[in-house]
């Protein structure tokens, strides 16, 4: 049984990574967005700026959910990391290129390159989240590993067709987050009706998608046979966020739509680490499997981030969310009125 | 290792980490450095409320915006990488190194990142006061940042306040602040700060310099640019030579190889009756580890390591000898002590002689662009491009102090406790090192070029550009413009 600090870490790195799926999930949607949405560039403008000032703010919380990892369970942090290799220098290639593409296509000064760098933008915004999905499924599938934690996998073992539901499924919800940020954040116009239009036809897709989640689910990892009922609570809570956010779609109540689907992004980690523990790496010798009560740093060192984190969180998230209140007024495309 | 290339996997995942720490390295000291300019200008643009200065800070704020994108991007493969491809260390120093990277995101990147958000955004949204707030705790951010990077750094220098916890093979923190107060982290980090205060400064007096090559108007502002940064920049030089010189000081004592190594001495020398020279260049045999030749300047060594005539140093093969003696219980009899010899010793010439000429140029150019002087240096153009090459210089100077820092460390990543061939991941395939080594390099290169092009750019536009952006901003089709932000927003 782990200790109350092991778990607590454990909670912590969920929520770290959860305000990041939360947070950086709508900036994955504008980014994709760039592409499917915007029909030129004026609206472009108007869809980087709408998360200009805070997408950096945002994607601190991956680096600090690694730095978490990395200090309170380092076993996992290793594990996992060097395990997910190719994914993961995928997912970095794809920060780097979106991460400059904001900056750089604003300085092109041809259409053509700034096309290119929009396009990039675009689909690096897709390939990350993606990415994690996979990477997230296979996680709670259970990798091959020796009993030190070194994962030996093959191409099947990271792609299959429980990961590519995975990681479809939380570029979906990212991408949809992000038409929903869209709508908070836009003075209403061609663009974000363009938005509505295509929401209207995804919530079915989502939820077919959330069903076929839940499907692979239950053929692929062992949630429903050891943590049942919580799992089906989970997954009700998720398709219920879904049907609300489906149903105020239409409505003026904006807010309730964006959070009912952040909340259902947020519950869908939650799942995941839920059916993950007391595990934090599956191996399919589940002798291997690596537990939370081996795989953390010692009391001593968990003390002292307990105090930091604990000092340190409020503070940043009074004022990050100071800075979303700052510019909290909403964006007009340029030339439309 | 591989038959074809005959590298192993050590070689790839260390080439791996020096290139793309060296790059992010690039571009940190460089946002550092400008960052804490720009906090000037706007300093005194809020002091003085003279307009020159707000288009400096604009101005030279683009340039700054461009290196912090590259840098951030940078940065967050550094983070991810010890995990991918140090994973045996991560497990071994994770309850110690960990938390000082987790403590740099949480106290470091946040402030940062939000701030610059608000900065870059706020400018006619907050009263001047506010707005210069946001750019102090964007460059105090990134001291922090830097402070904390460097905290995990010096444990792997000079490791404290820790044990082995022999029951899972690794080590443990028994003593938290010690991370903090651990000497080499106040050798590092002034240094350090230092360097920025090389780095930002110079890439402004170089491009100034360009600029004033070609361009006729907006003389003034360059110059007043110029002046500014080299009076930084001054500040910078005397403080690396002095946090220069305790560093040099100190790690002929914490890690003589590593001096041995430096100062390219393989056999004792000094002490009462013999003098202790200095060597201007000598070579080193990679196999015997023998200095085989050398141009020397008495005493001088001497004079700079110990600040008397009486020093002495071991030499790398009586060092040699001692660390056998102490670690070959712990690490066996096969270990390599020595370290790469000429690349330390000429890295250090390399530092040493930057910090030099830097020092030179800035006094240079802080005396000619005062505004009582008669010199006018725009007739000068020789002058000018020295200026402009220069921009170029310090970043030797970063690199090769890296390089002393990193591979003087040898054999070990943690100094005397763990080895660097105990600390790569064993199961990251050959063929995945390989490619994600190349490609890191491509992007990199390519990143490198999009960004001196771009800075390029920014220069070519000049101040009067940001005027023209700034009156942009003040078009209702902005979206931060004070127009846009009464309330009609809401849809449906
Ligand atoms: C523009 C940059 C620059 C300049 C001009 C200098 N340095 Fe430096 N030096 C660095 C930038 C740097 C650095 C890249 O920032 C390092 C790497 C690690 C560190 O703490 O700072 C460094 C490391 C470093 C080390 C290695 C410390 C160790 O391994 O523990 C020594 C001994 C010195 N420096 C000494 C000097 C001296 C005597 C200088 C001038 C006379 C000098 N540095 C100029
Ligand atoms: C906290 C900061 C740093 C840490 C924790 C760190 C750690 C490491 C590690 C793990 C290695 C690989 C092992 C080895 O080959 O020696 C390494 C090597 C290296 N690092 Fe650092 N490093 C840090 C900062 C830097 C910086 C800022 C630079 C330079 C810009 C740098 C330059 C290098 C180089 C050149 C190597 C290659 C040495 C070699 O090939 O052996 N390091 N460092
Ligand atoms: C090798 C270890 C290093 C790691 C793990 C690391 C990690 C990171 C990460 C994750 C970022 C992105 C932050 C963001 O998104 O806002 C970053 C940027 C930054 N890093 Fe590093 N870094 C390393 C080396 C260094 C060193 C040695 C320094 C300072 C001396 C440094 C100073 C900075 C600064 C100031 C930034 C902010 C971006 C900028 O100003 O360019 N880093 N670093």
């Amino acid at each position: 049984m782990p200790s109350i600090l092991q778990i607590l870490w454990f909670v912590l790195v969920a929520v770290l990574f959860s305000g990041f799926f939360f947070l950086e999930g709508f900036d994955f949607g504008i980014g994709m967005s760039l592409k499917t949405v915007a029909k030129n560039e004026a609206e472009q403008d108007a869809l980087i700026n709408s998360i200009g000032p805070h997408w950096d703010g945002n994607e601190v919380w991956l680096i600090t959910a690694g730095g978490a990892m990395f200090a309170a369970i380092p076993y996992w942090y290793a594990s996992l990391f060097s395990g997910f290799y190719l994914v993961l220098f995928v997912i970095l290639l794809g920060l780097i290129y979106r991460g400059v593409s904001f900056e750089f296509r604003e300085q092109m000064l041809t259409n053509k390159y700034r096309n290119l760098w929009t396009t990039i933008a675009a689909v690096s915004s897709f390939i990350v989240p993606f990415m994690f999905g996979l990477m997230f499924t296979d996680v709670v599938r259970g990798m091959p590993m020796n009993a030190t934690g070194d994962m030996s996998a093959t191409f099947f073992d990271y792609v299959n067709i429980f990961s590519i539901v995975g990681g479809v499924a939380l570029a979906l919800l990212s991408y949809m987050h992000g038409l929903n940020y869209m709508r908070l954040k836009l003075v209403d116009g061609p663009l974000v009706e363009r938005a509505k239009k295509q929401l209207k036809f995804l919530y079915p897709t989502l939820l077919l998608g959330e069903v076929a989640f839940a499907i692979t689910l239950y053929f692929n990892t062992d949630f429903f046979t050891k943590k049942p009922i919580i799992t089906l609570i989970l997954l009700v809570v998720i398709v219920g966020l879904t049907l609300l956010a489906w149903y105020t779609n239409g409505t003026n109540h904006q807010f309730i739509t964006f959070f009912a689907l952040g909340f259902a992004i947020i519950t869908v980690v939650v799942l995941l680490l839920t059916g993950l523990y007391p595990r934090v790496m599956v191996a399919t010798n589940p002798a291997h499997s690596i537990l939370l009560k081996n795989a953390t740093s010692t009391p001593y060192t968990l003390k002292w981030m307990t105090g930091i984190a604990f000092t340190a969180v409020p503070i940043v998230l009074a004022y990050q969310g100071w800075s979303f209140w700052v510019f909290r007024k909403r964006i007009q495309v340029a030339g439309e009125k | 290792m591989d038959l074809i290339t005959g590298l192993t996997m050590l070689d790839l995942s260390r080439f791996q980490f020096a290139m793309t720490t060296i790059f992010h390295f690039f571009f940190v000291p460089l946002s550092i450095g400008l960052g804490i300019m720009v906090a000037i200008m706007e300093t005194m643009y809020v002091v003085k409320g003279d307009d020159v200065y707000k288009r400096m800070t604009k101005f030279w704020g683009r340039i700054f915006l461009l290196s912090f994108a590259v840098g951030v991007v940078t940065g967050i493969i550094q983070e991810f990488q010890f995990g991918m491809n140090w994973s045996r260390y991560s497990r071994y120093v994770g309850d110690i190194f960990g938390p000082a990277l987790a403590v740099e995101a949480l106290v470091a990147f946040f402030c940062e990142s939000t701030f610059l958000g608000l900065w870059m955004f706020g400018w006619d949204r907050f009263k001047k006061g506010v707005h210069l707030l946001f750019i102090w705790l964007v460059a105090i951010g990134s001291a922090f940042s830097a402070l904390w990077i460097l905290a995990a750094n010096s444990f792997m220098q000079n490791p404290v306040g820790f044990k082995i916890d022999h029951k899972f093979g690794r080590a443990v923190l028994v003593d938290f602040p010690a991370l903090l107060t651990n000497h080499q982290l106040w050798l590092e980090f002034p240094h350090v700060l230092f360097a920025t205060m090389l780095i930002g400064p110079f890439v402004i007096i170089g491009i100034s310099a360009f600029s004033l090559l070609r361009r006729k108007d907006n003389i003034d502002f360059f110059k007043k640019s110029v002046h500014i940064a080299s009076a930084v920049a001054l500040v910078g030089t005397l403080g690396i030579l002095i946090t220069g010189d305790s560093h040099a000081y100190n790690v002929q004592f914490d890690q003589p190889m590593k001096f041995a190594a430096m100062e390219g001495i393989s056999e004792d020398v000094g002490g009462k009756d013999k003098q202790q020279p200095w060597s201007v260049v000598a070579y080193t045999n990679p196999k015997t580890h023998e200095t085989e030749w050398s141009l020397d300047v008495p005493y001088l060594l001497s004079v700079l390591a110990h600040h008397d005539l009486t020093g002495y140093n071991k030499g790398s093969e009586t060092i040699n000898k001692e660390l056998h003696e102490k670690y070959d219980k712990k690490f066996g009899k096969d270990m390599n002590y020595y370290v790469p010899s000429n690349t330390l010793f000429y890295a250090f010439r390399v530092m040493a002689g930057v910090a030099g000429v830097l020092g030179l140029l800035a006094a240079v150019a802080w005396w000619f662009t005062r505004a009582k002087s008669t010199f006018d240096i725009t007739k000068y153009r020789w002058v000018l491009w020295i200026f402009g090459i220069a921009t170029f210089i310090p970043f030797f100077g970063t690199t090769a102090g890296w390089l002393i820092t990193e591979l003087g460390r040898y054999p070990w990543i943690v100094y005397g406790v763990l080895t660097i061939a105990d600390a790569v991941s064993p199961n990251v395939s050959f063929a995945s090192l390989f490619i994600s080594n190349i490609i890191y390099f491509l992007t990199f290169t390519a990143l490198g070029g999009v960004m001196i092009y771009l800075s390029r750019r920014v220069m070519i536009q000049g101040p009067d550009y940001v005027d023209e952006e700034v009156d942009d901003e003040q078009a209702p089709a902005d979206p931060f413009s004070a127009d846009s932000f009464d309330e009609k927003g809401g849809n449906d």
